[in-house]
């Protein structure tokens, strides 16, 4: 929806996005570990109603990205916001996080998202009935989660996330090891959540998935923000020439 | 947690700190019964070594001392810890040792003598070592043999540090001699081949003595239980259980109690 | 190697005719063991979670510290417990000397830094796994203690075993404070220690035996569950 209104929306230059209120910010955002900056400099403003894809190749910061926007890790220099305010513990907990290997816990299935809910929300049974069905997971509910496949795990990973009521959802790379089917179901599930009001933004190698999902594209190299575009104009002529040799496959490593 | 009573402070129960030598021939199993059935007091034996069973009685974690230590027991007394000392009763140390009895001690007569003859021949001799009535009274042995072992400990003189059943295993495991009371050897069940080689001496006689702890310096001791014990043991009905006890046919101790009022002396 | 035999046929007709002093002081070892194993437990769980997730100055020293503990003779436990305890010490008003709960105390001391440096690690490696998600949940540190506790909770057993191990074989410190009385502070393994004295190495080694079958049943149970455990990935 947001593509097809940003191109009626003429001038907007090709490397601007119209954001408005961001949902979430960085400014002048930098990670070095070991002298290397391994996210430099960013300037980055997230529009609240839109599935945010960030891409680029090995190496180039996207997860550390994600990590510093989600206050997992604190940046060395430069800012975070949430909603206009600095990043702090209250906000935070309107973020969820799912990363590319779910981190499940050694108990069933219902007892995973029940763990989530008791920390925040309401863990009535009901609840939990209802989580786990919006991810078709139901039937397993009182199944080792651990035994499940990668599919249905991750799936569970992103019921937990959605447990929380985020009103942004991080995703890194979620789909990367999981068979099409299954990857498919996740792409719903997301799309899905978005339509209920989550801002998502997700990182992805994946060219198709990218098309599929992305409103906006963040893309980055080296630690360095090159361009945030609609998507539409982003695949059809990026600005950057890194960016260009990226989607034909030859900007591989960062 | 807090439901099981201690049994000192119980007004049911004494805490009798003895000696395991003394708990071992199973006199206490013998006579206490009999004592519970005439008061319905019943006594809990603690089992240690001598010095073991002095210290825990000066620290008041016990109503009632009785061990074979004469000397340490008068201090006790002395230095306020207990209210007197009485004798109760008396059984004999006897020396044994490995049947081919490489010192040829074998039915001598006098303690000392014995000893004497096992050093010069530098048999193997286990000693407890650990300063308890009976390794007092084996000291007091060397001394009248004119000979001092601790200087050859480690060689033929072992000092075990134990009490008498772990240094009797010793002995009997190095092939060695040793002083002990007749009543743990004769209940002692890894005799292995030893037998007895020297007693009757009058050296060898070993006398028990029975204290009260002192309620003045430990208010908690169960004084009313405690004295009825005492009286009761040192009264005719206790004596003769005392004499009444035997193993294996043996009666291994011989009641002495002096009447109240007489001097507890007596050697 | 013929005492081996006898003891083994002694353990079993002991066994088998179900001497009721034989059951006495194996109830009283496991009463006063399991009871120092749950206070062990309430203690240095949470302790030893603490410590795994808690990043604060000295907290290696801390960790060494713990691990050392492990190390404490039994003896010297029951006698900083007797001195304690006993009436001539600080808390003798509490008259628990030559009590079971005395036996408890002692061995709960001597078992806790056990407990707590065992499941530190074994945290701490859990931890690992969880730490990004955790702090994704913006989880406060009671709450995660509380998910690592119970999500480790099997190999938290074995930790509890290992403790209750130690326990059940030790007699240095049940000794001093619980004294050895009959029917009333008798252990297995201070039965053990009193038949030895008493030359009666037979009935010993048969004892032994039986606290030897005890221990390894245990074990052997807890390794069943910990099979079953695995099986659905909760291990």
């Amino acid at each position: 929806m947001p593509e097809a209104a940003l191109r009626t929306v003429v001038p907007v230059p090709r490397r601007e996005l119209h954001v408005g209120d961001p949902v979430a910010e960085a400014r002048g955002l930098t990670y070095s570990a070991g002298g290397k900056r391994l996210v430099d400099g960013v300037d980055l403003r997230l529009p609240a109603d839109s599935i945010t894809v960030v891409m680029g190749p090995n190496g180039a910061g996207k997860s550390l990205l994600l990590r510093l926007l989600h206050g997992l890790i604190p940046p060395t220099a430069g800012y975070v916001f949430c909603r206009g305010q600095p990043l702090s513990p209250e906000l935070r907990k309107q973020q969820a996080m799912v990363f590319q290997r779910p981190v499940l816990l050694r108990r069933s299935v219902a007892a995973n998202v029940r763990f989530v809910l008791r920390v925040r929300g309401d863990s009535s049974r009901e609840r939990i009935e209802a989580i786990l069905n919006e991810v078709g997971l139901l039937p397993y509910a009182h199944q080792p989660a651990r035994l499940l496949s990668g599919g249905e795990q991750q799936r569970l990973a992103l019921a937990r996330a959605l447990a929380l009521s985020p009103s942004i959802m991080f995703m890194d790379e979620p789909t990367a090891s999981l068979d099409p089917a299954s990857t498919a179901a996740i792409e719903t599930i997301v799309r899905r959540a978005y339509a209920g009001g989550t801002k998502i933004v997700y990182v992805t190698h994946d060219l198709g998935q990218a098309r599929r999902l992305a409103d906006d594209v963040v893309f980055l190299n080296r630690g360095r923000l090159l361009e945030h575009t609609p998507a539409g104009s982003f695949f059809e002529d990026p600005v950057s020439r890194e960016a260009r040799d990226y989607l034909a496959g030859r900007l591989i490593l960062s | 947690m807090f439901s099981s009573a201690t049994p000192a402070a119980a007004e049911s129960s004494v805490l009798l700190q003895s000696t395991t030598s003394t708990a071992n021939s199973g006199l206490y199993d013998y006579i206490l019964p009999m004592f519970e059935n005439q008061t319905g007091i019943k006594v809990n034996v603690v089992a240690v070594g001598t010095g073991q069973a002095i210290k825990n009685a000066q620290n008041g974690d016990g109503d009632v001392l009785l061990v074979h230590a004469k000397a340490a027991e008068e201090k006790f007394v002395a230095e306020g810890y207990g209210v007197e000392r009485f004798d109760v009763m008396y059984n004999d140390f006897i020396i044994v040792g490995p049947p081919q009895d490489p010192a040829g001690i074998r039915g001598m007569e006098k303690a000392p003598a014995a000893l004497a003859r096992i050093a010069r021949e530098e048999a193997k001799f286990a000693s407890r070592g650990d300063n308890s009535g009976t390794h007092k009274k084996e000291m007091a042995l060397w001394k009248a043999a004119g000979t001092d072992p601790t200087r050859a400990s480690g060689t033929w003189y072992r000092e075990t540090g134990s009490g008498m059943g772990a240094t009797l295993n010793a002995a009997v495991g190095m092939d060695a001699y040793a002083l002990t009371d007749r009543a743990t050897w004769i209940s002692f069940r890894n005799k292995g081949g030893h037998e007895i080689l020297v007693d009757g001496d009058r050296d060898l006689f070993n006398q028990y003595g029975v204290i009260l702890v002192n309620p003045d310096r430990y208010p908690n001791v169960n004084v009313e239980g405690g004295q009825r014990f005492i009286d009761w043991i040192l009264g005719p009905e206790g004596q003769a259980a005392i004499a009444g006890y035997t193993l294996h046919g043996q009666q291994l101790f011989f009641p002495n109690a002096r009447s109240a009022g007489e001097a507890a002396g007596q050697d | 190697m013929q005492d081996f035999g006898e003891a083994f046929g002694l353990a079993f007709r002991l066994v088998l005719s179900a001497d009721p002093d034989l059951l006495e002081i194996v109830l009283l070892s496991l009463r006063v063991s399991l009871s120092a194993v749950a206070v062990a437990c309430l203690l240095g769980l949470p302790l030893g979670a603490a410590v795994a997730i808690g990043r604060f100055p000295g907290r290696t020293g801390v960790v060494v510290l713990l691990n050392a503990l492990m190390g404490l003779p039994p003896v010297v436990v029951g006698l900083m417990i007797y001195l304690l305890l006993s009436n001539a010490g600080p808390m003798g008003w509490l008259g628990l000397l030559y009590t079971p709960t005395a036996m408890i105390i002692a061995q709960s001391v001597l078992i806790t830094p056990i407990v707590a440096a065992l499941s530190r690690e074994v945290v701490e490696q859990l931890h690992s796994e969880y730490a990004e998600h955790f702090r994704s949940l913006s989880l406060s540190r009671r709450q995660a203690v509380a998910a690592l506790l119970w999500d480790a909770r099997y190999s938290l057993l074995t930790v509890g075993l290992a403790g209750f191990g130690r326990a059940v074989a030790e007699v240095g410190a049940v000794i001093i404070v619980g004294g050895n009385i009959d029917h009333l502070t008798r252990v297995m393994t201070t039965a053990i220690a009193l038949e030895t004295s008493r030359g009666d190495l037979g009935l010993a080694l048969a004892l032994g035996i039986i606290l030897l079958a005890i221990a390894l049943s245990v074990n052997a149970a807890v390794m069943m569950l910990r099979v079953t455990a695995s099986r659905y990935a909760y291990a």
